[in-house]
């Protein structure tokens, strides 16, 4: 039994269930990532000493990050490419790199981390320190999410690209969109929590 | 039609006949199965938090007194030589509340019916995502397994009630961490199931079926994924902070200067206790329409078959549905009123509490009116639904006092406030659910209930239902405190309606001994149960146009549907009084 | 973007890279003018216009977003519209408090 509009889309919405459903979920990221904003905005109004950010967190990492972030989100968006124009070496050299790139923005955040840990600056020191572990950590987590669907697609699940080209070329790009509004959610907390 | 059940149409062979009985029956990921198991664990998990509620009022009846017989099963920690501890009764109550709502109820308006009913409704083959369903399953059952080991927690389950205000909450014994464990599974389980309804609703709809032909069941089911879908996540939000506070020692929650047992918190503080509140009512609101949504879908369903009629006002049914389910995101703070807010605020709140109250109010006159000038059957189902219709009404009626400030400041702590939302769910929902159940199992089993148990069944929970929780209206009017473990009767002015703990008691625990004849009923039906023909209610929807029980894939022939949802006794039919959905009228 | 010919895709890539470019600049920006002092709420503001004006060009360019179907034009507003009143939460939580004296 085949589950219709999985590949070919849906005459009269023009989209295929999984474009749909990544929105869907996407939304309610949203929805998630803006309760922690909005917890975040009533918790610095409320507080009489806020510190600003640059003062207590290392900006220089958090702008390499940001960097090697939106580069990651370009080497999806070629990979992608790369399964459109049938280029298995290419789509593997892109993906890989944007694996890279993710590892290489856990190592950092971990490095800031340990940074803070060692600085005697936890989570408990106060209600700013709180929520920046609160929201890197859980932003850290969608990194990692992303990171097991990539390397998916990169070793066991690429055995598709061949059987199923246009599935394929599907999946990396709702993965894709995932990874996008990961960097996206990133380009909110950088300046809030590092640069306000 | 579909004389053929052999399952011939576009059935892929390696696929359907050789899985194993753990992957058809346990690991499945066809949408019944899903369904069934969602249904099942569902009904287990309310009998539990029924059981639950059913030891509080022992306490409340006869405060201090051993539990007679099953007393001594208890752990010493719990109920020493049979009697209550106050703290394993806050337990109680925080898990009975946990329990009904998100492992009992959710779970089976939306998990079951949802999952079996809306693909069959649609004419869908199955779910969009398949495996995303499964997952959302399994998670659900994981969500509630942590839940229930919450009891075996170190100082019992979370018992800072089902709402879990910090900072009691931030404070609490451990069982409190392992409940915001458990509620970030069942969140995301709901997450996972509301995506795959939205997609399957707006993708899989069979050819012809448009949004305005859909039954009002699947709007119902529609608008409760989006529901879950944007309010949940600010309660994970909120579960995570909370997490953060109790693992991490952060003070998300906690203001300065808290001082505990005489000690002052060491603790950063600069916290607000009110942020978990507003985050948790911004999903708890709408999540009262989660509850209540696919309860009216259910009762509408049953009401066209039964009175041989299409509901009154289908399409403002749907539109006050629409309107209902977006106005919830801004009603919430109508449950803060106490909370130290100002007149304009509070005006604000209780201005859209009032006008949410009208798109409800449409829906259940349209269904009050749809049974103007129908022959209706009788049947279990529509007794149900019969008597949805009040319980819903008394207790809707009930909530309006509570949205305004001068009414719902001297009433919000007492028994009033929990007479009216149980008159909303319990009464009123799980009535609609039980009618479900009657309705659709010929469909999902091949044969239907016994009537004279049903009928036992009905009346005794309706009976029963109402002794429970109209006296706590009463109560609630007299200024009973809801909070209060021995029920009141170390106060003086709760004399006069003391009795009623009595009467509500004994009422529930006749109720649940009236269950047994529904679990009887159950489980004796699935084999010796009069047999059910493919349609046995003659009704329109495409649900019924499969054989009984629908195979995988669930549809002999790809339907196409011609027309709406509920036509019922066309002075145009030439033979019957039905026409189902994807035939053509013969001119 | 689905059923866009390899022209159309190598194209639409071209312009993501231009995107990628302009992305690169507004962190730099970002950074920049946070240290000038134009008051604390100045700072806000101009941080959080060009943060949107990073994340419109991630939406619009990579994910998409520019050349999308209604529908999913439909479900965002949807959420944009729940996301305003949870980011109007701290204003109902400050104003009009009843205070105790």
């Amino acid at each position: 039994m085949q589950i219709p509009y999985t590949v070919e889309t849906r005459p009269d919405t023009g989209l295929h269930n999984s474009k749909l459903g990544i929105w869907l979920f996407l939304a309610s990221e949203v929805m998630l990532f803006g309760a922690l904003f909005s917890s975040y905005i009533l918790l610095r109004i409320n507080s009489p000493d806020w510190p600003a950010g640059h003062e207590v967190l290392n900006v220089p990492i958090a702008a390499f990050n940001t960097v090697v972030l939106i580069s990651s989100s370009i080497t999806v968006l070629l990979a992608w490419g790369a399964v459109k124009f049938n280029e298995f070496k290419k789509f593997r050299l892109y993906l890989g790199l944007t694996i890279l790139l993710a590892f290489v923005f856990m190592i950092a955040k971990a490095y800031e981390y340990n940074a803070k840990f060692s600085h005697g600056l936890y989570p408990s020191t106060d209600n700013f320190l709180g929520i920046y572990f609160t929201l890197t950590g859980l932003h850290g987590l969608h990194v990692v999410g992303g990171l097991v669907v990539m390397i998916y697609f990169w070793g066991p699940g690429s055995g598709m690209f061949h059987s199923e080209p246009k599935h394929f070329a599907d999946r990396i790009e709702v993965a894709g969109i995932y990874w996008h509004f990961v960097d996206l959610v990133w380009i909110f907390l950088f300046p809030v929590l590092y640069l306000l | 039609m579909n004389d053929v059940h052999a399952p011939t149409h576009d059935h892929d062979p390696d696929h359907d006949h050789e899985l194993g009985f753990w992957r058809k029956y346990v690991f499945s990921v066809d949408h019944k199965v899903i369904g069934i198991q969602y249904g099942i664990t569902a009904l287990v998990f309310l009998f539990t938090g029924f059981c639950l509620a059913m030891l509080m009022r022992w306490q409340l009846a006869y405060p201090g007194e051993p539990l007679p017989i099953i007393g001594g099963l208890f752990s010493e920690a719990t109920m020493p030589n049979g009697v209550m501890l106050p703290e394993f009764y806050n337990s109680l109550g925080a898990m009975h509340g946990t329990i009904m709502v998100f492992l009992g109820i959710v779970p089976l308006a939306v998990g079951a019916f949802g999952n079996y009913v809306l693909p069959l409704q649609i004419g869908a083959p199955d779910m969009a995502f398949p495996k995303l369903n499964m997952a959302s399953y399994w998670c659900f059952l994981a969500g509630g397994i942590v839940m229930l080991c919450s009891f075996l927690a170190p100082g019992g389950a979370a018992n800072s009630g089902w709402t879990a205000y910090p900072p009691l909450a931030d404070i609490a014994t451990t069982g409190q961490t392992v409940w915001l464990i458990a509620m970030v599974f069942l969140i995301t389980s709901s997450l996972l199931g509301s995506i795959n309804f939205i997609v399957t609703t707006i993708q899989l709809r069979a050819e012809g079926l448009t949004f305005f032909r859909m039954p009002f069941f699947v709007w119902a089911q529609l608008v409760t994924a989006f529901l879950l879908l944007l309010a949940f996540p600010p309660l994970e939000a909120a579960a995570v902070l909370q997490l953060m506070d109790r693992l991490a020692d952060t003070s998300f929650f906690l203001p300065s200067g808290l001082v505990v047992d005489g000690q002052p918190l060491e603790v950063a503080g600069g916290g607000s206790p009110l942020l978990w509140q507003h985050l948790f009512w911004f999903l708890a609101h709408p999540e009262v329409y989660v509850l209540i949504l696919p309860a009216m879908g259910i009762v509408a369903e049953v009401i066209a078959n039964n009175t041989r009629k299409p509901l009154f006002g289908y399409r403002g049914m749907v539109y006050a549905t629409l309107f209902l389910g977006f106005m919830s995101f801004m009603v919430w703070a109508h449950h803060m009123f106490l909370t130290g807010m100002g007149t304009s605020i509070s005006a604000f709140f209780q201005a859209t509490t009032m006008i949410i109250s009208i798109p409800s109010v449409i829906i259940l006159s349209n269904l009050f009116i749809s049974l103007w000038g129908g022959s209706i059957r009788f049947s279990i189902p529509m007794l149900f639904a019969l008597g949805f219709l009040p319980m819903f009404g008394i207790g809707g009626l009930t909530g309006l006092p509570l949205g305004l400030t001068a009414t719902d400041i001297p009433l919000h702590d007492t028994y009033y406030v929990i007479g009216h939302f149980h008159y909303v769910v319990a009464p009123g929902t799980i009535m609609a659910l039980f009618a479900g159940i009657y309705f659709w199992y010929p469909k999902i089993t091949g044969r239907h209930m016994n009537k004279t148990l049903g009928h036992i069944h009905f009346w005794g929970t309706l009976v029963c239902m109402n002794g429970i929780f109209f006296p706590m209206l009463i109560q609630g009017l007299n200024g009973v405190s809801r909070r209060l473990y021995d029920g009141g009767a170390s106060y003086e002015f709760a004399e006069p309606v003391l009795y009623l703990n009595k009467i509500m008691s004994h009422s529930s625990w006749t109720l649940g001994l009236f269950q047994f004849f529904f679990i009887v009923n159950f489980f004796m039906s699935l084999r010796t149960g009069e047999r059910a023909e493919e349609n046995p209610w003659q009704a329109t929807t495409l649900d019924w146009q499969t054989p009984t029980p629908p195979p995988h894939g669930n549809f002999t022939q790809t339907p196409v549907v011609h027309h709406g949802p509920y036509e019922y006794s066309h002075p145009d039919l030439k033979q019957g009084d039905y026409l189902p959905q994807n035939l053509e009228l013969e001119a | 973007m689905e059923h866009g010919s390899v022209e159309d895709v190598k194209q639409h890539l071209r312009k993501c890279i231009m995107v990628f470019v302009g992305l690169l600049v507004l962190t730099v920006v970002t950074v920049a003018v946070s240290y000038v002092d134009i008051g604390t709420s100045g700072n806000i503001v101009l941080a959080l216009i060009i943060a949107s004006a990073k994340a419109s060009l991630v939406g619009a360019y990579f994910m998409h977003l520019i050349s999308e179907k209604k529908l999913i034009y439909s479900l965002l507003v949807l959420a944009a519209l729940f996301f305003i009143f949870l980011i109007g939460l701290p204003l109902f939580h400050d104003a009009d408090p009843i205070e105790v004296s």
